[in-house]
């Protein structure tokens, strides 16, 4: 049976969901390893963290290389590891870290590299939705095995139990690939609130809050989401730039986006427009993102949010 | 400093864009500067402006370089307008349809003979959005990688670049050395518009146009190729209301329905 690698992604010290989606999208194609990179001492709370998804095995890498030098020490590992399993495949997390590494991977291993994928099929062709999700591609790597990196959210994630063998190993750091050196190292702020990527439902909020995201927030608590924003609000301070949503933002694909009192830029629009369901509030019936709308109200998100938020409290009470 | 900045011509985000024959078709779409290489351009004249200048006789150069068709020269003029000293442009029927890969080791070629110090990128480009060429770039130079950039700081005499970087994983920073490659996200700055002065310069600056032959690079043949491409069905138009007060209910009452609460 053919072997999938996974690079195994963590917040906070934590296996996230992308993680168990990229093991499904790797167990339809064969047996799935998981690698985990860790700093030293932490490789078993690392690995202990992976309890959902059809994995088989875990391997651990231990190095406070990865914390000093990023990118280039994680590619090295993953670089190396590939070499020595020769899997059918590996898959990475469509996150700027993940593409990065995945870019480097290609380029040392000379292997084709595709990105954003949606969906791999059993021969490692991708999905990709491109030009704004208005058009499908399908993409194969030409040469070697292929590294495809997977957007959150698009794989519906199998949380079987994992039960895998855990393994230690080690991988050689290059000197090329410490030349650029960590001196610190800020999580970024969570807030309580699901993560935005991994969110089933996102709630926006843009210039039309006027800076106040209370009833964006309420809105968002009441059906569990998490709270995005767009640039102008993140420019404007009123909501941190992690949670800007777009093309120079995060890319969201969630189940419901609810965006209130956001125009509807195209850049906006890069990072949003494949949600599965979309909701728009807004003043002016002109916006453009009424285009992309199931469901439009035009009016004011001041007035619109607290009734639906109290709707949505009663269904749950 | 020898600055070189990457740039791209890619088609107007705005522009309805298709595919032929697994490609995108850029023939018949309006093509622009990749709006995110504008504010690397405007940081390396930042950089070369607090550092001595790139004018005559100043210290430092911002050389564009970019790969794609002749045509992409438009793109590169807007570039020299905003004040960069001169450019290179690869450009050669080999390598259309090049991959990422490809693109990076052509740029990664180019950067090397050029023996640049620093190399400053957008963070993507609009096009192909991939955000990778940046690393793949460092990877191949086996030079610093300092990406994601919303800060950039640079030591010309201790030939020191420190940045603060910015992605979902929170914020870093992180230093290096020359060479180095350096990919700056949209909040570093606000890129400047070309003066009348600069549109005039730039006619006269030159735009060393090269083959691929001539870059070295080891191979053209794209490692991803696209199987099929075709238009998504429309999204199904859906329901705009007018506020009259039940508005809030309505949607209560439309995710309801939907299963969604
Ligand atoms: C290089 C570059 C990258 C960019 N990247 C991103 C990105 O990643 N993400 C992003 O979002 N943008 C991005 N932008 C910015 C983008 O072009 C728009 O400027 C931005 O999305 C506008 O935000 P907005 O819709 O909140 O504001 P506006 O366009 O000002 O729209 C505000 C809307 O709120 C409505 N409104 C006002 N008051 C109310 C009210 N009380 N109730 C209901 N509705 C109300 C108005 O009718 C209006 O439609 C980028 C731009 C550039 C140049
Ligand atoms: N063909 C190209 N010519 C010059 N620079 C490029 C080219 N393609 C990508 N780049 C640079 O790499 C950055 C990231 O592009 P990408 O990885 O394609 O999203 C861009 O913002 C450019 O600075």
């Amino acid at each position: 049976m053919s072997n999938v690698l996974i690079l195994a992604d963590f917040v906070a010290e934590k296996c996230t969901k992308s993680t168990v989606e990229l093991a499904t999208a790797g167990a339809g194609i064969g047996e799935v390893t998981a690698l985990v990179l860790a700093p030293v001492g932490k490789g078993a709370a690392f690995a202990a963290s992976i309890t959902q998804g059809p994995i088989t095995k875990v391997l651990v890498i231990e190095s406070d290389d990865f914390a000093r030098h990023g990118v280039a020490a994680a590619a090295d590992a993953l670089a190396h590891v590939t070499q020595e399993l020769q899997p059918a495949g590996v898959l990475v997390v469509s996150h700027a870290f993940g593409k990065e590494v995945a870019g480097r991977v290609a380029m040392k291993l000379k292997i084709g590299i595709i990105t954003d994928a949606v969906e791999v099929s059993t021969d490692f062709t991708a999905t990709q939705l491109v030009f704004g999700g208005s058009t499908t591609v399908h993409s194969k790597v030409a040469q070697g095995c292929a590294i495809i990196t997977v957007r959150p959210n698009t794989i519906t994630a199998n949380f079987v139990a994992a039960t895998p063998v855990i393994e230690n190993t080690t991988a050689p750091i290059s000197d090329c690939s410490k030349k650029a050196t960590l001196t610190s190292s800020e999580p970024p702020v969570q807030g309580g609130r699901p993560e935005l990527t991994e969110a089933n439902i996102v709630v926006s909020g843009g210039r039309g809050t006027n800076g106040d995201f209370a009833a964006v927030e309420a809105f968002a608590d009441s059906l569990g989401a998490a709270v995005g924003a767009s640039r102008a609000a993140t420019d404007a301070g009123w909501y941190p730039h992690s949670h800007q949503v777009g093309q120079t933002g995060k890319t969201v694909s969630p189940a419901l986006y609810v965006a209130c009192g956001i125009s509807g830029a195209i850049q906006h629009r890069a990072g949003m427009q494949t949600s599965k369901m979309i909701v728009v509030v807004n003043k002016d019936p002109e916006a453009p993102l009424f285009e992309l709308a199931d469901f439009g109200v035009v009016g004011d998100l001041f007035t619109v949010l607290p009734p639906a938020t109290e709707g949505v409290q009663a269904r749950k009470a | 400093m020898k600055i070189a900045v990457c740039v791209k011509q890619v088609p107007d985000s705005w522009a309805e864009k298709k595919m032929v024959a697994g490609l995108l078709d850029r023939a018949t779409v309006d093509a622009v500067l990749n709006d995110l290489d504008e504010y690397a351009i405007e940081e390396a004249l930042r950089i070369a402006e607090a550092h001595g200048g790139n004018e005559e006789g100043g210290a430092n150069t911002v050389t564009l370089i970019s790969m794609g068709p002749e045509r992409a020269s438009e793109a590169i003029r807007k570039g020299l307008s905003m004040g960069a000293n001169d450019a290179i442009l690869v450009s050669d029927s080999v390598l259309a349809g090049a991959d990422a890969i490809v693109t990076a080791e052509v740029l990664a070629n180019v950067m090397w003979k050029g023996e640049f110090d620093i190399v400053i990128c957008g963070t993507e480009s609009t096009d192909a959005r991939m955000s990778v060429v940046p690393a793949m770039m460092s990877e191949k130079l086996g030079c610093a990688q300092l990406t994601f950039a919303s800060r950039v700081e640079v030591d010309p005499a201790a030939k020191k670049v420190s940045i603060t970087r910015v992605t979902e994983a929170g914020v870093d920073e992180i230093y290096g050395e020359f060479p180095c490659v350096v990919s700056v996200v949209e909040k570093i700055n606000e890129p400047r518009y070309p003066s009348f002065k600069g549109i005039m310069a730039a006619k006269k600056k030159t735009i060393d146009v090269r083959d691929f032959a001539s870059t070295g690079a080891e191979f053209t043949k794209s490692w991803s190729v696209v199987v099929d491409a075709a238009p998504r069905p429309p999204r199904a138009a859906g329901v705009v209301i007018t506020d009259d007060g039940s508005a809030g209910q309505k949607l209560v009452d439309f995710l309801l329905e939907k299963k969604l609460i």
